[in-house]
């Protein structure tokens, strides 16, 4: 069933492409971080409005698919004057508007967990709200929401295969083009699929790990 | 940019075969998912080592590689298998494969939500154990694990759009390729995302419906 000779001389091409994969659901796990810190603390803000706001992001960003997303994206940037935009930055983007909007919850979660004497305290020391944000509530709630951070990391990069649809090639497009073109399609897709759990695997067993760790500090 | 209203309307029969495919597949990957789910988290919790150990390597792959390449693997794969199904079947097969791993594990944890002790005096009543996950269990971690399932049903309802892919002629596909016809691209995507929005949201409010229902015995009871 499986042509060895071929699958090796498959695996540089997929290699490159896992690469792309890699590279795409980093930069969107790290720009839908600052989207989620920021919609994050409007879901939590004193304001009605700014709640509402941050409410009808997530509502809007979770409830389409994201293929849906990024066929959007695709379609609408260039009726809004950029035509040319490449399909990694296109890609990026779809991901990590997509990604912000999960993060977002995640992190509400870990901003309440913070006792709120601290921002109490930090108010009384003279620090602005923005100071309080990024020295004190952050790195707190980053800590307490590891685990469901390296989760969030998994989804994005089992998400990140849908990105041929705006025409970048990463790994799932490219296992896609090796199979129509060799019509081996269980041995591709199955090394494809080995591929996405080479990851995520070790990434499942990682926040596993941490989320011990936090239980075991926290009890 | 001005909606053009009439690329919707004349397209207006497309666009409710496209919605009714796009129920059809997911309740029957929905049915599908929860039935394997189930079938996996008994296994997993009363099978011998025997069954578990492939199942969790079963459980693990799923986890860890995205629905796309599972659906690649059922329809393009399949028939190397001998399974050679029309792309709505194998959709439909694909997706619930793909949810009933997430279901088994609702269903794993809403079994061990169920106090031990009830099971020992199911037994020592002489309930069955088949009885006793019909009768004692389920009605019980029904209530428990109604929003977990929820809230999936409702994810899988997103993943249908991914089924496009193996042309299957559901909603998403229907209106890109009205889209593709027409190039009215920002109206078919709009409607697109105001029609999945209101899927999700109709299944999430149902949901909380529902878990009054279920739940309903918790409050006659007295405490």
């Amino acid at each position: 069933m499986f042509d060895w000779p071929l699958l090796l001389k498959n695996l540089p091409l997929l290699l490159d492409s896992l690469l792309v994969t890699l590279e795409i659901s980093v930069a969107a796990l790290a720009f839908g971080f600052v989207i989620g810190v920021i919609v994050g603390s409007l879901r939590l803000s004193p304001l009605p409005l700014l709640r509402r706001l941050g409410g009808a992001y997530i509502f809007v960003f979770r409830g389409i698919p994201l293929l849906v997303q990024l066929l959007f994206i695709y379609y609408f940037l260039p009726r809004i004057g950029l035509p040319n935009v490449s399909p990694m930055v296109a890609a990026v983007i779809g991901l990590s508007l997509a990604a912000g909007a999960y993060i977002a919850e995640i992190m509400r979660g870990g901003f309440l967990a913070i006792p709120g004497g601290q921002l109490e305290a930090a108010g009384l020391l003279g620090l602005s709200s923005g100071q309080m944000l990024v020295r004190i509530r952050v790195p707190q709630a980053v800590r307490l929401t590891l685990p469901a951070l390296v989760n969030e990391m998994i989804l994005l990069i089992k998400a990140s295969s849908l990105v041929s649809v705006v025409g970048l090639a990463d790994l799932t497009r490219t296992a896609q083009n090796i199979a129509a073109s060799d019509y081996m399609f269980v041995q591709d897709y199955l090394m494809l699929a080995g591929f996405y759990c080479l990851i995520n695997i070790p990434l499942a067993f990682l926040g596993g790990q941490l989320e011990r760790h936090l239980k075991e500090r926290t009890a | 940019m001005i909606f053009d209203s009439s690329i919707i309307t004349d397209h207006l029969g497309d666009i409710g075969e496209g919605f009714m495919v796009t129920l059809g597949t997911w309740s029957a990957g929905v049915a599908l998912g929860l039935l394997l789910g189930l079938l996996i988290a008994v296994a997993q919790l009363f099978g011998n080592r025997l069954v578990r150990a492939p199942l969790r390597v079963f459980i693990e792959m799923i986890r860890s590689t995205p629905f796309l390449v599972q659906l690649f693997l059922v329809y393009y794969g399949g028939p190397s298998f001998g399974l050679n199904l029309d792309p709505i079947p194998a959709g439909i097969l694909g997706l619930g494969i793909y949810g009933s791993v997430y279901f088994a594990e609702i269903f794993r944890t809403g079994f061990e939500s169920v106090a031990r002790g009830q099971l020992e005096a199911a037994d020592c009543l002489g309930i069955s154990r088949l009885q006793c996950i019909m009768r004692i269990q389920i009605p019980q971690m029904l209530v428990i694990i109604l929003p977990a399932l929820v809230n999936l049903v409702t994810i899988l309802c997103k993943e249908t759009a991914v089924l496009s892919i193996i042309t299957i002629p559901e909603l998403t596909m229907v209106l890109t390729g009205i889209g593709s016809e027409t190039f009215a691209f920002v109206e078919t995507l709009l409607v697109l995302c105001i029609g999945y929005l209101l899927l999700v949201e109709a299944c999430s409010r149902l949901g909380m419906l529902l878990e009054v229902r279920v739940g309903r015995f918790m409050q006659k009871q007295p405490r």
